[in-house]
């Protein structure tokens, strides 16, 4: 394919230039979203059995840790995810989520030796259900992320993506603990890592995908 | 200034930005690596980049720091694209001029072609009945009394006739005689 010549190219840009809205901040673009989940959260909280999820808090305060990590991983992703979705931004900004993501992990992991110690088997308790949860709410939390991110000009779709789906599967993990107010077993551990892994597979896949039609 | 100009959709001020651009442009692809040939690719490609991404320019930051960071980027991309045809491709002048062609030279086409007109030449000259022996008995293979079925002739005239006519052809093509 021959190019046109430098000049040819800046009439051409000239002549197809319309006025554009200015993006807002990637901070209140993050808040947005987050709202949505606050209020998704807000919904559940109203069908949850809250106080069940009080006592077991109240039982095991080390499992506020695991809460806190998947919140915090949630924010920091999202917030990662619309800082790259522009095209200036540095590509460390994708290692914001790191730190409160070890932490979800970790203390998810600890939650499960502790079952493991007490004596509980690993039964597949509510772990298929849970499965079903994070992968049906992550996808609208995932969709609306990736329609937000598309206003942005991503130069790393899929790091963008990534990013994106992480932040829907920590909400949605940070979500469940409203119908999953225990520590998790071997096989809850399990499977949560299999749908995080099918969810940001997927955003990868699918969502780096629509970023990059727009390039 | 320019930028939130063109933001707003003023052509002229646009035009001249994307104008003002290109020597920054060129000097961030030359520093990020890229060879005198590919920078008008990246200058290309980056004011395409701009032209797409410039809803994503916030005022209050640099211009320069995002047009130079937009640039680097696109460059890089360039750079990798040319590194991949690289691998697929190789330009060696000397080595495509010293690899033998499986067909033949124009020489040896030449001295095919003397070859066959002068044997067709000497075959010319021959009589009939010789040109008729060679073309059954030695151009087509016949077995004798192929030939001589196709041709109402005996087998011993056949012969008789195939002899005279190779001897003919080897004094007209050697020049030495039986």
């Amino acid at each position: 394919m021959t190019r046109p010549d430098t000049d040819t190219l800046i009439e051409t840009l000239t002549r197809e230039l319309q006025p554009v809205g200015r993006l807002r901040a990637p901070a209140v673009r993050a808040a947005m979203w987050l709202g949505v989940v606050g209020g998704l959260g807000t919904l559940m909280a109203i069908f949850a059995d809250t106080s069940a999820l009080a006592r077991r808090m109240a039982i095991a305060p080390d499992m506020w840790v695991s809460v806190v990590g998947s919140g915090l991983t949630a924010i920091t992703a999202c917030i990662a995810a619309f800082q790259l979705s522009l095209p200036d931004r540095n590509g460390r900004w994708a290692l914001l989520p790191v730190p409160a993501a070890l932490l979800w992990i970790v203390a998810s992991g600890a939650g499960c030796l502790r079952t493991l110690a007490a004596g509980e088997n690993g039964a597949i308790r509510h772990s298929l259900e849970c499965l079903v949860f994070l992968v049906l709410v992550s996808a609208p939390l995932s969709a609306i992320l990736i329609v937000m991110l598309r206003r942005g000009y991503a130069l790393r779709p899929g790091l963008v993506a990534v990013m994106g789906g992480l932040a829907a599967a920590a909400a949605a993990a940070l979500l469940l603990n409203f119908f999953h107010p225990f520590d998790a077993v071997a096989t809850d551990l399990l499977v949560h890592t299999l749908a995080v892994g099918l969810i940001l597979g997927i955003n990868w896949a699918f969502g780096g995908r629509i970023l990059n039609a727009r390039r | 200034m320019l930028m939130a100009a063109a933001q707003g959709g003023d052509r002229t001020a646009y035009a001249a930005l994307l104008k003002t651009c290109i020597p920054l442009i060129s000097a961030v692809a030359r520093r990020t690596g890229a060879s005198m040939d590919c920078v008008d690719d990246v200058v290309q490609e980056t004011l395409i980049t701009l032209h797409g991404a410039r809803h994503t320019y916030d005022p209050a930051r640099s211009f320069v720091a995002w047009l130079s960071t937009l640039a680097q980027r696109r460059a890089v991309d360039v750079l990798r694209r040319q590194g991949r045809s690289h691998t697929r491709e190789v330009h060696a002048p000397i080595a495509y001029e010293n690899y033998a062609s499986p067909e033949q030279s124009p020489e040896q086409r030449l001295e095919e072609q003397a070859r066959r007109r002068l044997l067709h030449d000497a075959v010319a000259s021959l009589s009939a009945a010789q040109k008729e022996a060679v073309r059954h008995l030695a151009i087509d293979e016949q077995s004798l009394n192929q030939a001589a079925a196709a041709t109402s002739r005996s087998k011993g005239a056949l012969k008789v006739n195939l002899h005279r006519a190779l001897a003919a052809l080897r004094t007209r093509l050697t020049g030495d005689g039986p």
